[in-house]
């Protein structure tokens, strides 16, 4: 209070060196390495916990009996064998060899690379058809109230229907889509689970986002005459971006999960969930294998995880709030 | 209750009210928050608004703005409806609270009226440049809202209620948030701004020296219902043009007995040594 007094008494004065833009300027320039401090904070402790993890990994099959630990007949830690857990330099090893004996063959990690990306397409277009259902969705709930009642209940309901469970069912029915020239392709079935778990919280979250400017701001484009499409546009969207950012990350991880799990009980050829269930049947002749698309799949959320990050990079001044720092 | 209305016959009055009742359904039962007001504001003419807390001059201020609607009598701004004045931009308005949008620039903030209603951007630059040096804020054209100090942005509010130079002002009150040395400021600011675009001014209030200070007359309301007490017309304003309304009239003679009489006002009309509560007699 006694601050905000002495700001406004500097500005006052005329003639005065206007104490507020150096007190604001230098307030910005803190405000801004203090941030990069903070993400660089952040990217320290991601490789401290990494580092901690291998050293548990490694530390547990160390110690541990090579059967693990058995009470009463249940097997409460594992083993540790190198069988059940390899190495963690052998894991990371087994990446750059061959994936076959045959002169041929890639390296794992080129062959995971390729899987992870194909994967990533196919969770993007799911995200992508998620956030355009979602959007909507929350659109027509915020336009009209009746709609919210009717629908807000059974986009709830639809989540507890275990979709995954039956992505066999909906890739033997996408087989039978068959519109002129468009065909319907596996891939799509994986891409519409995917979307069918993306949805979700974008709707959830882009309601409560566009349902939050203050009476304040929506009567003051009232009174500017605005219409509906120009208040969406400079009011209900930008204000509705905090709220959208974490659903858009959410939305993406959910995607990524739904791709790589309808890939595996579709059986679909080329993603990483196929190579995931193929290297880990092959896991008593090559244990360290298995791990390459397990890594991949953590890598893979990790990038569709950060890629929404970045776009909350870009739109950054709309997570500003109206309050003085 | 009589009203003098400086209204010359050959021009509409900026505001007319005419009978206007306010009431509020509430769970709790009927809120009565306007009875019976009549008042007719001349164009170009400041008028302040003060009364205790919930007499319902922003209930008064929000029917002119056709943010509600009266629930009886007749309320036209310009000859026309509330609502068609709305339509048609002929008022500006600043709230308590500033209501900047926090992800636009001050300049973007002042621009947004002008934005929506499709000025060009170059004469949107011009006037945004020329608004923000009205209110003293050049430097910070380019920082957000967050960044600046309450004050500060209740200054980018009221540069942009200006933006479209309306013929009509509301202010529901602006300086609540300011402090007394930057207040002072921006009460003279107001007046030249004002004077200077001819704009009808419709202020609210708390302050009765305010009031005085910048008002052509001092509308007095009375809470349960909310009424006009009493209209008291300044005569700071028929001895100079309010133009000429500068810093050394805060210290004159006539503008204490002026004080005084407001504060009578509130209380009812019998002489008192200390102002009603709710109201400030600073
Ligand atoms: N939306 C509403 N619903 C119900 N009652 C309301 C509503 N708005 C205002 N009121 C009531 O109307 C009366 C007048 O309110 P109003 O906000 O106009 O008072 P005010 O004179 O502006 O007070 P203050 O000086 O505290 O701002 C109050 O009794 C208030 O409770
Ligand atoms: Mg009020």
């Amino acid at each position: 209070m006694t601050d905000l007094r002495e700001r406004e008494t500097a500005d006052a004065v005329p003639g005065g060196v206007p104490g507020g833009i150096r007190s604001a300027g230098r307030a910005g320039r803190v405000g801004r390495s203090r941030r990069a401090g903070r993400t660089a904070a952040a990217w320290a402790w991601g490789l401290v916990g990494i580092l901690a993890l291998a050293l548990l990994w490694e530390g547990y099959k160390f110690l541990a009996p090579a059967d693990g630990v058995v009470i009463a007949g249940t097997r409460v830690l594992p083993r540790s064998t190198d069988l059940a857990m390899p190495h963690v330099w052998d894991m990371i090893a087994r990446l750059a060899e061959p994936v076959t004996r045959s002169p041929s063959a890639q390296p794992l990690w080129l062959v995971v690379l390729l899987a992870a990306l194909t994967t990533l397409g196919i969770a993007a277009a799911g995200w992508l058809v998620g956030v355009v259902v979602g959007i909507g969705l929350a659109l027509v709930m915020q336009r009209w109230r009746i709609a919210e009642w009717g629908l807000l209940p059974w986009i709830v309901l639809s989540q507890t229907v275990p979709l995954i469970a039956f992505a066999p069912v909906v890739k033997s029915w996408g087989s039978r889509v068959e519109i002129g020239a468009f065909e319907w392709q596996d891939w799509m079935s994986v891409a519409l689970i995917a979307s069918y778990l993306a949805f979700f919280p974008i709707a959830v979250g882009a309601l409560k986002g566009l349902q939050s400017p203050d009476r304040i701001h929506t009567e003051l484009m009232q009174t500017y005459a605005a219409g509906y499409w120009q208040t969406l546009v400079k009011l209900r969207f930008p204000a509705a971006v905090p709220y959208l950012l974490p659903a858009l990350r959410l939305g993406a991880a959910n995607a990524v999960i739904g791709a790589v799990v309808a890939e595996v009980s579709t059986g679909l050829q080329g993603g990483i969930g196929r190579i995931l269930i193929q290297f880990a049947g092959q896991a008593s002749g090559d244990p360290a294998k298995a791990w390459g698309p397990i890594f991949g799949a953590i890598v893979l959320g990790l990038v569709a995880a950060g890629s929404v990050a970045l776009l909350g990079a870009i739109l950054k001044n709309y997570r500003r709030s109206e309050e003085s720092a | 209750m009589t009203e003098a209305t400086p209204t010359t016959p050959d021009s509409t009055a900026a505001v007319e009210v005419r009978g206007v009742d306010k009431v509020f359904e509430t769970r709790t039962g009927q809120v009565h928050a306007l009875d019976a007001i009549d008042l007719v504001i001349a164009p170009g003419e400041f008028i302040s608004l003060i009364g205790p807390s919930g007499c319902g001059k922003s209930t008064l201020m929000r029917l002119i703005a056709d943010l509600d609607e009266p629930t009886g009598g007749t309320l036209t701004v310009f000859g026309k409806t509330a609502r068609q004045a709305r339509l048609d931009q002929d008022y500006g308005i600043a709230f308590q609270q500033a209501g900047l949008l926090p992800w636009r620039t001050v300049a973007a903030n002042v621009a947004l009226p002008l934005e929506l209603h499709g000025v060009g951007s170059a004469e949107r630059r011009s006037r945004v440049e020329h608004l923000l040096d009205m209110v003293g804020l050049s430097d910070f054209a380019d920082r957000y809202p967050d960044q600046l100090s309450g004050g500060m942005q209740q200054r980018v509010a009221i540069a942009r209620a200006l933006a479209e130079q309306p013929r009509l002002l509301l202010m529901d009150e602006p300086f609540g948030a300011l402090d007394e040395m930057t207040r002072e400021k921006m009460q003279t600011e107001l007046v030249r701004i004002s004077a200077e675009t001819g704009a009808a001014v419709v202020f609210v209030t708390h302050s009765i020296p305010e009031a005085v200070f910048l008002s052509d007359r001092v509308v007095v309301m009375s809470p349960r219902p909310g009424r006009i007490q009493q209209v008291v017309p300044m005569r700071l304003g028929a001895e100079a043009e309010r133009a000429a309304r500068t810093e050394e009239l805060r210290e004159e003679r006539a503008f204490f007995d002026m004080v005084t009489a407001v504060r009578e006002a509130l209380h009812g009309g019998s002489p008192v040594s200390s102002g009603p509560r709710g109201v400030e007699t600073r």
